[in-house]
């Protein structure tokens, strides 16, 4: 059968990898290429790197550093982060990634998703949408979190599938960096109107977090996180062994 | 030399990346000089069959591809690559395919099921058919072993050529072998050591 997938991702700006809590206040954790390869040796069964580099520079930069990681990991790498055109997913699949994330670009230019299925397939669109609840609602957020688009996420959810999108991220932004656990309701609303591939993130603190992730709602394909595994609080290994005792199947 | 055949289909640095980890001299070509001066052929793909079917016989490659397997060269089809092999692809439409392995290329939605997804997407584990020698393709690997698949459609009614199956509701080739020609369904250039270990079989086969 299938594994659940565990994602580390790495948040890259200037060629380092940064990671926020709630967004905000980003510090420097470690060199990308680095990172990558302790990843992809320890049990890592994807890789996420999203540019959050504003600059050109910045993003001369990333291309680079994103040539250099898929030359010395071997696992799948999906990329994110200043995704607004095809010519973006181009420039990024020619440095060895194997899916694109869109998020803010798909918000601006929706018919990009499908633009972008029908030149590389649906496997290759990852749709990632920053959700937080405003009165009572599920919202999608652009900009990094910072602008609330007054979408509803479920419906944009579901066009964007319908677009092409072949996988879907569902970013939490209230437990994001809170380290309390996934936000399951947010999960299984999402879960409940796709057919495609889930991956949650956003809450990640601790191995039990995945176990009831993946317990409590068998839809989801794969968890995501970043902070707890660039600063050793949770080791890959550990943690997919730990699901395995649990029944959960995964790579191991 | 690996001959990396490029017939404008997907995505090639990784699959060099994965040649050049493992000490293996590859060139991604659309050269038939090379292919024919190589001792192995890879045949990569990622899209519509329909495309890749339309391109490589715009490539003009089709003629050296089959002399050199009718030759014996050991021959690696990956993913679409791999159902390229195949008599004919029921995708979108009826396409032939390079007919090196008989077989037809199906869709995965009747056969697996209600209730799981579609791609076939994530990591899975392999399978050896019972009472048979295992693939010289497989001489490091071991059954349960994992590797990496993004696919909707699958090789059907390749009957004794199958060498591997993964379990996705139903019992799906994951890999092929007939004679000196080769194919995953699978990804072994995104399926980490595992992966790697395949590749590198290949270059002692």
């Amino acid at each position: 059968m299938i594994t659940k997938r565990i994602i580390p991702c790495l948040d890259v700006r200037d060629g380092r990898v940064v990671k926020g809590v709630n967004f905000t206040g980003l510090n420097d954790v470690s060199s990308p290429v680095k990172l990558a390869k302790f990843y992809s040796e320890n049990g890592a069964d994807e890789l996420v790197f999203y540019d959050i580099t504003a600059s050109a520079e910045g993003r001369k930069l990333f291309t680079d550093i994103l040539c250099q990681v898929a030359e010395t990991i071997f696992i799948p790498l999906t990329v994110g982060g200043g995704i607004n055109t095809t010519d973006d997913f181009d420039r990024v699949l020619k440095c060895g990634a194997d899916k694109v994330s869109v998020n803010s670009g798909a918000i601006a230019d929706p018919s990009l998703i499908e633009r972008a299925a029908k030149m590389y397939g649906d496997q290759c669109v990852v749709l990632s949408v920053d959700i937080k609840r405003v009165d009572g609602k599920f919202c999608v957020f652009a900009k990094g979190g910072r602008e609330n688009t007054g979408m509803d996420a479920i419906e944009w959810i579901k066009r964007g599938v319908g677009s092409g999108a072949g996988e879907i991220v569902v970013n939490s932004i209230n437990t994001d960096g809170v380290k309390n656990g996934f936000d399951l309701e947010m999960l299984d609303a999402v879960c409940k109107v796709v057919s495609v591939p889930v991956i949650a993130s956003g809450g990640a603190g601790c191995i039990d977090h995945f176990k009831t992730l993946f317990h409590t709602l068998p839809a989801v394909d794969a968890g995501l996180a970043a902070s707890i595994f660039h600063f050793g609080e949770v080791q890959i290994n550990d943690l997919k062994r730990e699901l395995a005792d649990d029944g959960i199947i995964v790579r191991l | 030399m690996i001959a990396i055949v490029d017939y404008g289909v997907g995505n090639l640095f990784s699959l060099r990346s994965s040649f050049a980890y493992i000490g293996a001299d590859a060139e991604v070509t659309n050269d038939p000089k090379l292919i024919q001066k190589a001792e192995r052929i890879v045949l990569p793909g990622v899209g519509a069959f329909r495309d890749a079917a339309i391109k490589i016989r715009e490539s003009g490659l089709v003629d050296v591809l089959n002399e050199e397997v009718r030759g014996g060269k050991p021959l690696l089809g990956i993913c679409l690559g791999m159902q390229m092999l195949l008599t004919r692809s029921y995708e979108y439409g009826e396409y032939d395919g390079l007919d090196y392995i008989h077989g037809n290329v199906k869709p995965i939605a009747p056969v697996i099921g209600e209730g799981l997804k579609i791609p076939h997407i994530g990591w899975n584990a392999l399978h050896f058919p019972k009472g048979r020698a295992k693939s010289a393709l497989f001489k490091y690997i071991k059954e349960n072993d994992c590797v990496y698949f993004v696919h909707s459609y699958y090789a059907a009614d390749c009957e004794e050529a199958v060498i591997a199956t993964a379990e996705y509701g139903a019992e799906l080739t994951a890999a092929v072998e007939k004679g000196n020609v080769y194919g995953t369904q699978f990804h072994p250039e995104k399926s980490g050591e595992v992966g790697l270990n395949i590749l590198k079989a290949f270059c002692e086969i």
